[in-house]
């Protein structure tokens, strides 16, 4: 039977007063819905549906959008809104108005709202709300890498397996890497940066996911390539086909908790040595990387972070060096929005999207992961219980524990939930039921009690039992065939009796 | 596009792990461990680290009360390589190398108990390498003298991996006697095995060292590490090497292998794709802008004191009571179909060919 995912994705359209259209089909508010299939494989499709509510500003709202930068409108717009996640509000501002900047047509706030310039008709309106959707909510692409073990490879983008695929928890480990103590005498107040920077954005997804951060210092640590002496700009370089041979020999040294079983991420920041210093990386073309900085898919990343030589060439070594965490943590938050699939699309050059800011994590982003998240969770919900049946049936005696059994009625029920609130637009409660049906589904798919062991082939039955009742049944059915004659010689003559 | 081209042509695993298992146990059985710590060497070598490698040996060699230079295995003779080294890392050593454990590591099921080393944490990009060695026949292979695991309840276990998608791609040696049986019922995909012996064929030592006084290798193994020497992590030789890795004029039995299975055409597999850890690197291209001024640090709350019950001793091995227990009462079952069906034909063949009136002269 094949499978369909219904997501749907509720819109709202503010319309000032001033930026009405001139073809409304109806007074405000009204709403219209459009409906789209498409079909990945020919046993699994998506039947995506947009609601669309257009009705008129709140005069609070007027009052929001008279504010003097996108940014603030945004942010006295977020105060107003109720929307839950997966729900975007698009506010429509005359086509004259002077709040978004000249030849910007459509800004992308933190939160879950947009702001549009008015087109002259609705059909234009539509047109651009369809790109604002495009960027602000899922798209068949972004649904079908989350089901990527469903899809051929070759309809993938190239970034489908980068990401970390769902689990319930992640590890982040943040690693200062320092081969030479005796040149460098590096600190990094790595706690406060986490506190500032990441935990911010831990916070947001912690909806998601658990997280756990922790930190290393490792000395004596070294790349495991030599990096090149460049003369022209007298500094060394990591070309980029030696970068994956960088990772392993530091691998080995990193260590991982021994209790969790959480996929790790990792995080180094290297300070290279004073005798291959300044070092830095090369892209394929042979330019020099503006971060300094790469990243490895479901592993982590890796910035080199050079130490500008003393400003005295006698001054005593080691040099003290006090990282500048701005830096380092923009590069590596960017890592890790990567890792976790959380990207953007290309808008197309009329837009403005707003930046993340020190949240780390816009609102719509966070809804784009979530939907990605769940249509992964119930696949992988309908895989692990379609296998798990398929291998009851086949080995016949293995027992199901009540537990067991407990789990996979749970998985089954929150699946079926799951479809539901994702078919009705309700993302956080489709998230949640996904999440409690993989916690449940894995936890019946791999319990240590479903191991069948004692494979017995049909010769080896044979070969044990015939030794044991063959020599025992001879004697039987001698007396057996002795019976039956002496039953057929009595039917003969029945008149001996004496 | 030729991007795309190299792109498909090239693994799409993000990760590699390894489970080497060796199942003999007996200081004859010295080969099959030093087999499997050759292959740890290169693994670990090419780049593989431990936690991703889950190293299985039936028996310590290395400290064997009969080993003339203990701490030390050797694989070629006159003592020329060590490979056990300094950093070995065996995560199931001696009894606790059998079948369940191994079939556990496998497919996943293991009580929640068991650390992180001793676990295989494969996901669906991870390109898996299992080498398995010791004593084996058609269609099984001898774990610790006492059980044996066939070559369907591998292929079934290999199946049960790929419905969770642990492996990305597998590739399966086993060097063993009619190893190629091992292989013949896979058929779960993206698996390529290698064997060292053809059915009916045995699979021989390499050499004797007569200061240690047993073979010391396996033949097809010794000449697949000869071959593991010369990669490095960078090398770009393909499988199709490694398939001609010691003929039959070196290693009197015929290997094996199998690749039908297999989606990628072996002349575009690397050995470093199995042996190694390449990993794949993209450039981080574009940052998040900060602003320090924005944030205040809000220093977490102090987490509140837990009441927490005052621990006491506890006693493992409750010893008073395990001695004076009482023998379990077994409950009786009435003996089933088949036993009581038997009774009765015996005894009724047993009545009617001697008669009932002998029945007093018998009780």
């Amino acid at each position: 039977r094949p499978a369909q995912f219904q997501l749907a994705a509720p819109l709202t359209v503010a319309l000032s007063p001033t930026s009405l259209p001139r073809d409304l089909p109806a007074p405000l508010p009204f709403s219209e819905t459009r409906e789209r299939e498409t079909r990945l494989n020919p046993r699994t499709s998506i039947a995506s549906r947009s609601e669309t509510l257009y009705r008129s500003t709140t005069a609070r709202e007027e009052a929001a959008l008279r504010a003097a930068t996108p940014r603030e409108a945004d942010a006295a717009l977020r105060r107003l809104q109720d929307a839950p996640p997966g729900a975007l509000t698009v506010y429509v501002l005359p086509e004259s108005s002077s709040l978004l900047p000249q030849g910007v047509d459509v800004y992308v706030g933190r939160h879950r709202s947009a702001l549009v310039r008015a087109a002259p008709g609705l059909a234009a309106l539509r047109a651009r709300l369809q790109q604002v959707m495009h960027i602000m909510s899922f798209t068949d692409a972004s649904i079908s890498a989350a089901l990527s073990d469903r899809v051929p490879a070759s309809q993938l983008g190239p970034d489908a397996g980068r990401h970390f695929k769902s689990s319930l928890g992640y590890e982040i480990t943040f690693s200062l890497l320092n081969p030479d103590p005796k040149s460098h005498d590096v600190h990094w107040d790595i706690e406060d940066a986490v506190g500032r920077y990441v935990q911010p954005l831990l916070d947001k997804l912690s909806f998601v996911a658990n997280f756990s951060v922790a930190s290393q210092i490792l000395y004596y640590a070294v790349l495991g390539v030599t990096p090149r002496f460049d003369k022209d700009s007298s500094s060394f370089l990591l070309s980029a086909h030696s970068l994956p041979h960088v990772i392993n020999p530091v691998e080995a040294r990193l260590g991982s908790s021994a209790a969790s079983l959480y996929p790790v991420l990792n995080f180094l920041l290297y300070v290279p040595e004073r005798s291959h210093s300044p070092l830095y990386i090369q892209d394929k073309d042979g330019a020099l990387v503006g971060t300094n900085a790469f990243h490895s898919p479901r592993w982590g990343g890796i910035m080199v972070y050079n130490v500008e030589g003393p400003a005295a060439p006698q001054a005593s070594r080691p040099l003290r060096v006090d990282v500048d965490m701005v830096r380092v943590m923009e590069v590596f938050l960017a890592q890790l929005r990567l890792l976790f699939g959380i990207s953007r699309e290309v808008p197309p050059p009329e837009f403005l999207l707003e930046s993340p800011g020190n949240e780390g994590l816009a609102d719509w982003e966070l809804d784009r992961l979530l939907w990605a998240r769940t249509v992964e969770n119930i696949a992988t919900v309908s895989t692990t219980l379609t296998s798990l049946a398929q291998l009851l049936d086949k080995i016949g005696n293995i027992v199901i524990k009540d537990d067991v059994a407990s789990e996979v009625y749970r998985a089954v029920v929150a699946v079926e939930s799951a479809m539901e609130e994702l078919a009705l637009g309700r993302l956080d409660s489709a998230f949640q039921a996904s999440k409690e049906a993989v916690t449940s589904s894995e936890r019946a798919f791999f319990d240590p009690s479903l191991l069948h062991l004692l494979y017995f082939p049909d010769d080896q039955k044979f070969a044990i039992y015939i030794p044991l009742f063959l020599p025992m049944a001879v004697p039987i059915l001698l007396s057996l065939a002795k019976m039956l004659r002496e039953a057929k010689q009595s039917k003969k003559d029945p008149a001996k009796t004496d | 596009f030729q991007d795309q081209a190299e792109q498909f042509f090239r693994s799409s695993h993000t990760n590699n792990w390894a489970v080497l298992v060796c199942t003999s146990r007996f200081w004859f059985n010295y080969r099959h461990v030093a087999n499997t710590l050759s292959v740890y060497r290169s693994v670990k070598r090419l780049g593989i680290p431990d936690s991703h490698i889950v190293l299985m040996l039936a028996d310590d060699m290395a400290c064997n009360p009969r080993n003339p230079k203990p701490a030390t295995v050797f694989s070629h003779k006159n003592m020329e390589l060590n490979v056990y080294g300094d950093d070995v890392e065996v995560d199931y050593r001696s009894y606790e190398v059998t079948v369940e454990n191994f079939l556990r590591v496998l497919t996943g099921r293991i009580p929640p108990s068991t650390p992180r080393s001793k676990r295989l944490l494969s996901d669906d990009r991870s390109n898996i390498l299992i080498y398995m060695t010791g004593h084996g026949g058609n269609g099984f292979l001898k774990f610790q003298d006492s059980e044996e695991i066939t070559n369907v309840e591998l292929a079934d276990a290999f199946e049960q991996m790929w419905q969770k998608r642990r492996y990305n791609e597998l590739l399966f040696i086993i060097d063993t006697c009619q190893g190629a049986s091992m292989y013949e019922r896979f058929y779960s995909p993206n698996i390529m095995a290698l064997a060292s012996s053809q059915v009916g064929e045995d699979s021989l030592s390499h050499q004797p060292d007569l200061g240690i006084g047993v073979h010391l290798m396996d033949r097809y193994t010794f000449y697949v590490l000869e071959f593991l020497e010369e990669i490095h992590p960078a090398s770009q030789t393909n499988m199709n090497d490694l398939f001609q890795v010691c003929p039959k004029s070196l290693c009197v039995s015929t290997p094996g292998h199998r690749t039908d299975l297999f989606q990628r055409d072996p002349q575009n597999v690397l050995i470093t794709d199995f042996f190694g850890s390449v990993r794949k690197v993209e450039i981080t291209a574009e940052t998040i802008s900060l602003d320090p001024n924005l944030t205040t640090f809000e220093s977490k709350p102090p987490k509140e004191e837990l009441a927490a019950e005052p621990l006491k001793y506890a006693e493992q091995l409750p010893v008073a009571q395990i001695i004076h227990q009482k023998p379990k009462q077994k409950d009786w079952h009435p003996p089933g179909g088949f036993i009581l069906g038997l009774w009765a034909l015996i005894i009724m063949v047993f009545f009617k060919s001697y008669g009932i009136k002998h029945m007093k002269h018998i009780f």
